[in-house]
């Protein structure tokens, strides 16, 4: 293993991180003699060797699942015996069943598919020996971010390849039912979790206790997606609770004396699903997971996708991380095998927890060339990237500019070191073909084509052509995203109140931030470090100067505001367009059945009339994400009693948002306070 | 094996050199006050029997001739008389301190031989109250060696302190009541001439209970009860005996055994502290299985505080007469008066005594044993488990040659390399047993516990194993001074829970305590056990065991005591309890409040206000 490089933007934590290839020397030597390796991991000190059929028994077996059996039977008047059959067979869906064979075929497998798929994958061998480390002495918890299905064993193949303990993987159920696969899956250590649980009690009450079982005992690291999903738009998602709870709570009931979490962060120069993603964000239905839909995405085997990062974060105690914040004792006065709701001291950490190992992932992502160019290629007018074309120079030297800026900003780039940059700047766009071509001096948007078809496209067809490219580079501009955020939100408020007041400039920020708190991950309760960060980082790049009150633009940054400020323009407009279709348009109770395709035709419309300059607010996401701040902000309710996700608004309190948020009131006037409860 | 000071108070009653001149030292004759009750000869003429020479440590645990050194050979040896271990070489234990805190003979922090009057502080004497103190011919001293001895208990920080020579707040004048009618003047005077009252037994407490409030202006006056040491009556029909409050674990038992009695409580401290210690703190002793804790023994008290003498009416077994007052005086450590006289149940001296052992192959494995003993209320006598550590201390004290030994090491050999097989000596774990009662119900008790150890995993380790856990529970204590010989610091501390968290808590304190010595910067991994020494229905009772060397700390002592919080926290976070035995002192009153509630704290407190509203009786300990 002889092919380091060094992270070019070494970011604050580590500096000299050193990656290496592990496919380099899987291309020297054979996959089988790598599957067949000699694999011999130190597990964690505490624990005892545990089968998986010990695992499920001990999961059966064990007196909180006898209580909740219980009382099921008695709140619904079946036998105890008839409900513990019914978890069995829970359990029995659900459980893992790693084999270090499976393990084996898994690498052999994967090691020929990487290899077709990647020039690279990059792995930074310090943090890997911290998780070596880690894992001997407290139960781990590998928290991946999730982007592609290919990431899905990667961390089993890595730590395969170091001989460090095989992790147990949380996943989605359809992955159960692909044949074979779901197998090999389940053998490589994946357990599966339905994805609408609802208000099952006895799945909840398995599903717990299967996963606090594997923590206590510390038989193996767990892995699982703290995102709850694979994020459709690269963009990280808001953290999900319900994993971390189980996980967390051994701890907080004084099971275990620390657990450990690793955040991890894995990016790609480009993504497999790249054009599937966009397609299914503009409600085209994403495609069933098969095994068959498997061999057929085998033709993906045919293109390159450049390198993959999997940076393996410094791993964090859950013990220092929560001192201070919580008082465990509140577990001391029922039996710990009886359910016993958090209080919201221990449900905030948790929130803030998982908020901050999301950021902790975004902070360890490498950030491609590629994403740069998307930021300022998504700035050009849409008809420059459909008809006219770019300048290659001009967008050449701002990616330049752009990369000074992510240094400053503390970004980690993957910028390829000893290389001309006119070399990075074509090889780059030469790996996106699918997206961009560059001829003749001039950067062009690709549009996938339907020349078979005989029908001309219609003008609602052709927006729905050119938004799936857009979004296609959308997301790998959201890639870059959390490095622009905190300062993006400053430029924008400074832009929207035309102020110099700090804290005038404050209030907006927090209003901001709270209004795209399910768009962005800010962990709860630091926003004045947020407004700090921004005001410093904006400074330091000279776009303003700083003073005990006020806030300065100066001449120098106007490049920088303006940049910034056009780059979180897409959500201001989209935002504000949909507010507007609540207001004037929508029911006061609609359905997301109807809200989805409404807010879409609206903004089509609005498109073709060249009243719309963004194409992201035809993302589902998007849409969504308004509909989650809304609810926030108390101006939207979800009808509980609904069957199907009702929801009822308050047009007053949607107006009175979107007045704030286009200038017109100060943020003051809002009912509540963003981060006043905090 | 037992704590560095695992104790409550200790004797000074022996100290010659500190009793006041004017003594009269002659036994008195108690007289029966009812038929059927055996007159006593009050312990006094004891004292007959002891040299001069033999005197308690100033600065340090226990008899001044018992001590653990390193002869000039460099091995570990024992002095002394008293104990089994007395005279003897232990040659495991040099190599065992030196591996488990890189100690080493060469880096020696020795103690301050003597101690130097010139340090303490005059005393503040209150004119007017000595005055009268003199007239009612109660003994008293201001001497500075009888003053200092009775500031302090055996906190690591206090013993530290004086091995420095350096003397905090000491009491200004020490009283020798000889009965209760001296307490109830002695009190009379402390009210009237607002003068504050620290009442001293054996001096064992370990919470900084002894310790002069520094912030206490009045003159502060230690009553230490050693004189009253008589056994007044035993009364055969009911079983009960009614003993001065002053007396020693030791002496009660020797006594009362003299006539065919025990009271079968046996705190490791028995040898120095004393009965009205024992009811002042909630005592608990190793045989509390078949006898109970101290508040399962009194029948009846009598205390003296500043509004008058509480006691019940009668001696009834048990009475439904609202809250029982007993419970107000138990675990007032000192706060509301003065224990003077005391009830206690007595038992006849058990027929027959068997000790044991039983090796388990985890930690685990025996506290599940305990459980199963516990649930089948089956406990012997003692049930004790110590974890590897401790295990793998025991046998660090080995001594070199004696009877009771040759036989247990020839076994022990034999026991290695058959049954141990299959034993990981790294996790092993060893219990101790102690059995009693008549010679059949023994042997049938010990054959349904080797049982139940079996089905867990256990084998039987002999008795000679056991019977050695037992004794070195004396000597233990003296271990703390050698190790401070040589930078090494460490104390005991306990707590209780509930069954399902006992692993819980050994566990995560265990480790709070490795974590936090390595960031509070100590250079050597520290020693950090524990075990199970008493087993409730509910729950048990565990020890543990923390000590690290202290070379390159600029204050130990600080570090000491930041690691014993932070164990407390984890202790509490996690569902363990402020205190089984040792109580609250100064050192833990800081958690009373999330322990008791608030509203708990305040009953509490108005009940000090009542009974002492001017808090004469100003140790400031608990509230």
């Amino acid at each position: 293993m002889t092919s380091t490089y060094k992270d070019s933007g070494t970011a604050s934590l580590n500096d000299d991180e050193e990656f290496t290839d592990i496919l380099e020397e899987r291309r020297r030597n054979t996959d089988l003699g790598y599957a067949l390796r000699t694999f011999n991991p130190q597990p964690y000190k505490g624990a005892p060797s545990c089968s998986t059929s010990d695992l499920n028994k001990a999961v059966l077996e064990s007196q909180y699942l006898r209580y909740i059996a219980k009382e099921i039977a008695l709140e619904t008047g079946s036998s105890v015996e008839k409900v513990r059959q019914e978890a069995r067979g829970i359990l029995e869906e659900m459980s893992h069943n790693l084999q270090l064979g499976f393990i084996r075929l898994m690498a052999y497998t994967f090691n020929k598919v990487f290899k077709r798929l990647f020039r690279s994958i990059y792995v930074n061998m310090e943090g890997l020996n911290m998780l070596q480390q880690a894992i001997q002495e407290s139960p781990v918890i590998l928290m991946p971010n999730h982007r592609s299905y290919v990431d899905f064993l990667i961390v089993s193949f890595v730590l395969f390849t170091y001989d460090i303990p095989i992790p147990v993987i949380a996943a989605g159920i359809p992955l159960a039912s692909m044949k074979v696969v779901g197998e090999i899956l389940r053998r490589s250590g994946a357990f599966f979790i339905r994805r609408a649980i609802g208000s099952d009690k006895l799945y909840w009450a398995v599903l717990s206790e299967y996963v606090r079982t594997i923590v206590r005992t510390g038989c193996a690291p767990l892995e699982f997606y703290v995102e709850g999903f694979r994020s459709r738009t690269l963009k990280s998602v808001v953290p999900k609770l319900g994993m971390m709870d189980m996980v967390l709570e051994p701890y907080f009931k004084g099971e275990v004396f620390d657990i450990t979490l690793v955040p991890i962060s894995i990016s790609y120069d480009r993504v497999v699903e790249e054009s599937l993603l966009a397609l299914e964000l503009l409600g085209v239905p994403k495609p069933k997971e098969s095994t068959t839909g498997l061999f057929k995405a085998s033709r993906v085997l045919q293109e390159d996708y450049g390198c993959m990062h999997v940076n393996f974060g410094r791993p964090l105690s859950v013990r220092q991380l929560c001192e201070g914040k919580i008082n465990r004792s509140e577990y001391n006065l029922i039996p710990r095998d009886l359910p016993q709701r958090p209080s919201t001291e221990i449900q905030d950490c948790v929130n803030w927890l998982a908020h901050l190992i999301v950021r902790t992932q975004e902070e360890g992502a490498l950030i491609s060339p590629w994403s740069l160019m998307a930021c300022l290629l998504l700035q050009a007018p849409i008809t420059t990237l459909t008809e006219e074309g770019l300048q290659w120079h001009g967008l050449t030297e701002k990616t330049l500019w752009l990369r000074k800026l992510v240094l400053d900003f503390r970004g980690r780039l993957n910028w390829p070191a000893h290389t001309p940059d006119s070399d990075v700047m074509s090889s780059t766009v030469a790996l996106h073909h699918s997206i961009v071509h560059h001829k003749a001096g001039r950067v062009y948007l690709v549009q996938d084509g339907n020349p078979a078809s005989q029908d001309p496209l219609s003008p609602e067809e052709k927006v729905m052509r050119t938004a799936a490219a857009v979004l296609m580079l959308v997301s790998y501009r959201n890639q870059a995203l959390h490095v622009f955020v905190r300062p993006g939100i400053l430029a924008t408020a400074i832009h929207i109140t035309k102020s110099t007041q700090k804290d005038e400039l404050f209030s907006f920020f927090c209003f901001l931030r709270d209004v795209f708190s399910s768009e962005f991950i800010f962990i709860p309760g630091r926003a004045s470090q947020d407004f700090d960060e921004a005001c410093s980082l904006l400074q330091k790049c000279g776009a303003v100067y700083i003073s005990q009150q006020e806030v300065t633009v100066l001449e120098t940054g106007l490049e920088v505001l303006s940049f910034l400020q056009k780059l979180l323009q897409p959500f201001l407009e989209s935002y504000q367009l949909i507010f507007r279709y609540l207001c004037e348009n929508g029911a006061h109770v609609f359905t997301e059945k109807q809200f989805l395709p409404a807010v879409r035709n609206l903004a089509t419309k609005l498109i073709l009339s060249g009243d719309l300059h963004t194409f992201e607010v035809l993302s589902s996401d998007t849409q969504k994400n308004v509909l989650s701040a809304l609810r926030r902000l108390e101006a939207v309710t979800k009808l509980r009693a609904s069957q199907q996700n009702e929801y009822k608004v308050n047009k007053a309190a949607v107006r009175r948002t979107g007045d704030i948020l286009s200038g017109k009131f100060p943020p003051e006037s809002l009912h509540a306070i963003p981060d006043a409860r905090l | 094996m037992s704590g560095f000071s695992d104790n409550i108070m200790r004797l000074s009653g022996r100290m010659l050199s500190q009793y006041p001149a004017q003594r009269d030292w002659d036994g008195k004759l108690t007289m029966a006050p009812h038929p059927g009750i055996i007159p006593t000869f009050s312990i006094v003429t004891l004292s007959d029997n002891v040299p001069e020479q033999e005197i308690m440590k100033w600065n340090g645990w226990g008899y001044s001739d018992s001590k653990f050194l390193y002869n000039k050979k460099g091995q570990a040896e024992f002095t002394g008389k008293r104990y089994r271990l007395s005279g003897m070489i232990i040659p495991g234990l040099r190599e065992w301190m030196e591996s488990t805190f890189s100690a080493n003979l060469q880096h020696k922090t020795p103690a301050a031989p003597i101690l130097n009057s010139s340090a303490v502080q005059p005393p503040t004497l209150n004119e007017a109250f000595l005055k009268e103190l003199k007239s009612t011919g109660i003994p008293f001293s201001h001497d500075a060696e009888d003053r200092v001895f009775r500031s302090h208990g055996h906190c690591l920080h206090e013993i530290f302190a004086l091995r420095e020579g350096k003397i905090g707040r000491v009491p200004d004048l020490v009283v020798w009541p000889n009965c209760h009618n001296d307490v109830v003047k002695i009190v009379e005077l402390a009210c009237k001439h607002n003068v504050c009252l620290i009442p001293y037994g054996g001096g064992t407490s370990v919470s900084s209970a002894l310790e002069c409030p520094p912030e206490e202006t009045r003159s502060i006056v230690s009553l230490d009860t050693s004189q009253m040491n008589r056994i007044l009556w035993i009364d055969e029909k009911n079983l009960t005996a009614h003993v001065e409050a002053g007396i020693v674990g030791q002496d009660l038992e020797r006594l009362l055994n003299e006539s065919g009695y025990c009271t079968g409580h046996e705190p490791d401290s028995m040898e120095f502290s004393s009965l009205g210690g024992w009811v002042a703190t909630r005592a608990s002793g190793m045989k509390k299985n078949i006898y109970g804790n101290i508040e399962d023994l009194v029948v009846h008290i009598k205390m003296v505080t500043p509004r008058g003498v509480i006691e019940k009416s009668c001696q009834g077994p048990r009475m439904s007469t609202g809250p029982d007052v007993h419970h107000f005086i138990m675990g007032s450590e000192g706060t509301l008066g003065v224990v003077t006289e005391v009830t206690m149940k007595i038992r006849p001296m058990p027929e027959y005594q068997k000790y044991g052992s039983v090796v388990f192959p985890n930690f685990e494995m025996g506290v599940a044993c305990l459980r199963e003993v516990a649930r089948q209320r089956c406990a012997p006598a003692s049930i004790r488990l110590m974890d590897n550590e401790q295990f793998k201390f025991g046998h660090a004290l080995k001594p070199q040659v004696s009877s009771i030994f040759t036989s247990f090491l020839d076994g022990l050999k034999k026991f290695y390399i058959t049954k141990f097989k299959g034993f990981d000596p790294n996790r092993l774990c060893v219990a101790t047993l102690l059995f009693e009662g008549d010679r059949e119900k023994v042997l049938q008790h010990e054959k349904q516990v080797y049982d139940i150890a079996a089905k867990f995993g256990g084998l039987a380790a002999g008795e000679d194993n056991g019977q050695r856990g037992y004794m070195l529970t004396f000597v233990i204590a003296y271990l703390r001074d050698l190790g401070m010989d040589y930078y090494v610091i460490g104390e005991s501390f306990e707590t209780s829970m509930p069954w399902d968290r006992v692993l819980d808590i050994c566990r995560n304190v265990k480790a709070r305590i490795v974590r936090e010595c390595k960031d509070k910067g100590v250079q050597f991994p520290p020693l950090s056990t524990c075990r199970v020494t008493q087993t409730y229905d509910a729950g048990a009772c565990v020890y543990f065991y923390f000590a690290f060397n202290y070379r390159g700390l600029s204050d130990p002592v600080h570090v000491y005591e930041q690691v014993e919080h932070a164990a407390r926290e984890e202790i509490l976070a996690n569902g363990g309890s402020l205190s089984h035995h040792h109580g609250v002192g100064k050192l833990r009153k800081e958690w009373m409040r999330e322990s008791i509630s608030s509203v708990g704290m305040g009953m509490l407190k108005s009940v000090k206000d009542y009974v002492d509203p001017n808090n004469i009786f100003g140790n400031r300990n608990l509230l």
